[in-house]
């Protein structure tokens, strides 16, 4: 991959939050690992995805993507540039070029505003639309993009149902012609029929204004179908990344494979004859992760040394990473959705409940 | 005065047999919910009112109990689990208070004997050091452990039948998947009737012996969980079915949304709800709510354009 490609670069990125105890006089008793060393690059054009459960440190990646904090260490590149070394103008043009769509369109709109108030105020802030005409006619557009009537920008958030108040926050992040968007769970509070047509409204953009992705979710079924790469987390660190086929079908971290076991399939033929292997325990506090792989106490292959070294990535094939020494390209099983006789077959396959 | 009535469930017919599992499947203000506080008298008057119908428990109507004869029902012969642990545990009483309070009150146990049970109950559903857990209070459990709890306390009293409203929707993948397979083991084992509502087409698929499909306050489909989704027959089912996307299929595999958003409970489309929506609609939709209608053995769509629809799609 060439450097011209890649849009957004992260390097050994780390973000700790201390804990804090007392009222007064407060002090540190410790830290939350929320990201522990992460590093993966966006390609232009691409719709990149990050996986993981609660506490896997997802939405701080796309937090300190959007700039909104700062990592502790390790550095992140956006078009080849560092963005702590910003100066205030360059972080200005840096806050246009990116722009974000949250999971909850009701809590990240001003219930107070109108539709052209928030999809038109990007516009009026970095003053690229100085008459109210010009914006409401730009604004009537983005709202056409986005399949909204063009009388809706004299709505109310209130008076939208979840899927339209979804297209406004779509509209206001396209209303400075970004390049990256950072979606952290876009589609996760919808309905399924209404999901699906945001996926959908959120592919046609992408292809027609050039736009790169990053795609928080823990919809599984959702991340593989709209995104081009994959990472999956667990407690603040990569487990695994790959081409999003890839990573479905032949995943071989044994975290993926817990979480593609996890997740049914709409298909009961499928799901009688599916094994289902459940995974042990629950995900540890970030505070206190486990020492050497943070998977290992609920990892069927774990043994001594998993619990002393912190396992890298390495290629397990082509557009293929992965962070576990036990499992390879040699024994690569896409168990999650084989016959129960087969897995059964499988010694030291994912624990059984 | 009311702005008007909201008919949120309407015309809803089903049964559950012991050690079965039933699905209510259906997308938000479908009804699923209010079916389930019908079921346990829990629409609250003045606001809410079963006007007409029948729920049969073991053959009698709950409709026609007292107060305090229904307070006997709820929580001793139909336990509930619900979407948001935090939100129905007490946080003020430990976990061994709430677990043991019910027993003592319905099953007339002794504290002692209570206790027993509770330790007991905890282990069942999985929860370790069941001791030092019924001392704790709920802010101390993870929402997994919280559920888990539930799921004991739901099961303390020996129902006849489990209510389980979106009992995992809160909860990471890996915790969903271990909630809803101890439920799923612990009804068949203690032959408890379980009824899931859940939004998860998923979930339906894996763990639900029949399934209803409701939209708009009425169930439009119904039927065993693989003739449903094998040969499904109703509009909003194909079209929901096509909606999700799936673990199982590649990236370009496209999803179609259904169009338009499901209607505004206080304005109601006339006939069938889902006509606005829908591909195969024609003028006598609009005129009457089209009714269940037998598809095949045990499975039943409730869609005018029935032949049309099965013209379409091969079965």
């Amino acid at each position: 991959m060439s450097a011209e490609d890649v849009l957004v670069e992260l390097r050994d990125v780390r973000k700790y939050f201390p804990v804090k105890r007392g009222i007064v006089f407060d002090r540190v008793i410790g830290q939350v690992r929320a990201v522990d060393g992460v590093s993966f690059s966006i390609r232009r054009g691409e719709t990149f995805g990050l996986v993981g459960e609660s506490g896997c440190g997802k939405s701080t990646i796309g937090r300190l993507l959007l700039k909104l904090d700062e990592p502790t260490s390790g550095q992140i590149r956006f078009a080849g540039r560092d963005i702590a070394g910003f100066d205030a103008a360059e972080t200005l043009a840096f806050r246009r070029r990116v722009q974000a769509v949250f999971q909850d369109p009701y809590s990240s709109l001003n219930p107070r505003m109108t539709v052209e108030e928030i999809v038109g105020e990007p516009l009026l802030v970095h003053s690229i639309e100085a008459s109210r005409a010009g914006r409401l006619q730009r604004v009537r557009q983005l709202l056409s993009v986005c399949g909204l009537p063009a009388r809706s920008v004299d709505s109310y958030p209130h008076e939208m149902s979840g899927g339209q108040r979804q297209r406004v926050g779509i509209a206001r992040a396209l209303a400075l012609r970004p390049d990256f968007i950072v979606c952290d769970e876009a589609v996760s509070a919808l309905d399924v029929s209404i999901q699906a047509q945001i996926v959908r409204l959120l592919q046609e953009l992408r292809s027609e204004f050039g736009l790169t992705y990053l795609f928080i979710g823990h919809d599984l079924s959702v991340v593989r179908h709209i995104c081009r790469r994959v990472a999956v987390m667990y407690l603040g660190r990569i487990a695994e990344i790959a081409d999003s086929d890839i990573l479905f079908d032949e995943g071989c971290h044994p975290y993926t494979q817990a979480l593609l076991a996890s997740v049914p399939v709409p298909d009961p033929e499928i799901e009688h004859r599916r094994a289902h292997q459940m995974i042990r325990g629950e995900i540890p506090s970030p505070m206190n992760p486990p020492s050497g792989c943070v998977f290992h106490p609920r990892c069927p292959l774990a043994d001594e040394s998993c619990r002393r070294s912190v396992p890298e990535l390495r290629k397990a094939g082509e557009e293929h990473d992965v962070a576990c020494p036990k499992v390879g390209p040699a024994d690569i099983s896409p168990a999650w959705l084989t016959d129960k006789a087969k897995a059964d077959a499988v010694p030291g396959g994912p624990g059984r409940s | 005065m009311p702005d008007g009535v909201i008919r949120a469930v309407n015309d809803v017919s089903f049964h559950v047999e012991r050690g079965e599992v039933v699905a209510i499947v259906g997308e938000s203000g479908s009804g699923k919910s209010v079916t389930a506080l019908a079921i346990l008298r829990l629409v609250s008057e003045p606001l809410g009112r079963i006007i007409a119908g029948a729920v049969r428990l073991d053959g009698q109507d709950l409709l026609r109990l007292d107060h305090e004869a229904m307070r006997r029902v709820r929580g001793h012969r139909i336990g509930m689990v619900f979407q948001e642990p935090m939100t129905s545990l007490n946080p003020v009483l430990s976990i061994g208070r709430q677990l043991t309070e019910a027993m003592q009150t319905h099953l007339g146990l002794s504290p002692g004997a209570a206790h027993a049970r509770a330790v007991e109950l905890l282990q069942l559903v999985g929860i370790a050091e069941p001791e030092r857990r019924l001392k704790q209070y709920p802010h101390h459990l993870s929402g997994g452990m919280r559920q888990r709890a539930m799921i004991a306390m739901a099961l303390s009293c020996k129902p006849e039948l489990i209510i389980a409203d979106e009992p995992t929707t809160a909860l990471d993948v890996t915790i969903q998947a271990q909630i809803l397979h101890l439920m799923q083991d612990l009804c068949r084992r203690l032959d408890v009737a379980l009824i899931i509502i859940t939004h998860n087409l998923g979930v339906v698929a894996r763990y639900a012996d029949r399934v209803n499909v409701m939209y708009a306050g009425r169930i439009v489909e119904r039927g065993s969980a693989s003739d449903l989704y094998r040969a499904p027959s109703h509009p909003y089912t194909i079209g929901l079915l096509n909606s999700v996307p799936r673990l199982d299929r590649p990236r370009d595999i496209p999803m179609e949304p259904i169009p338009g958003s499901p209607p505004d409970p206080l304005a109601l489309p006339s006939g069938c709800a889902f006509r606005p929506r829908c591909k195969l609609a024609m003028s006598h939709c609009a005129e009457a709510a089209p009714p269940l209608r037998s598809v095949a053995t045990a499975h039943e769509s409730a869609c005018f354009e029935l032949h049309r629809l099965q013209a379409m799609v091969p079965a």
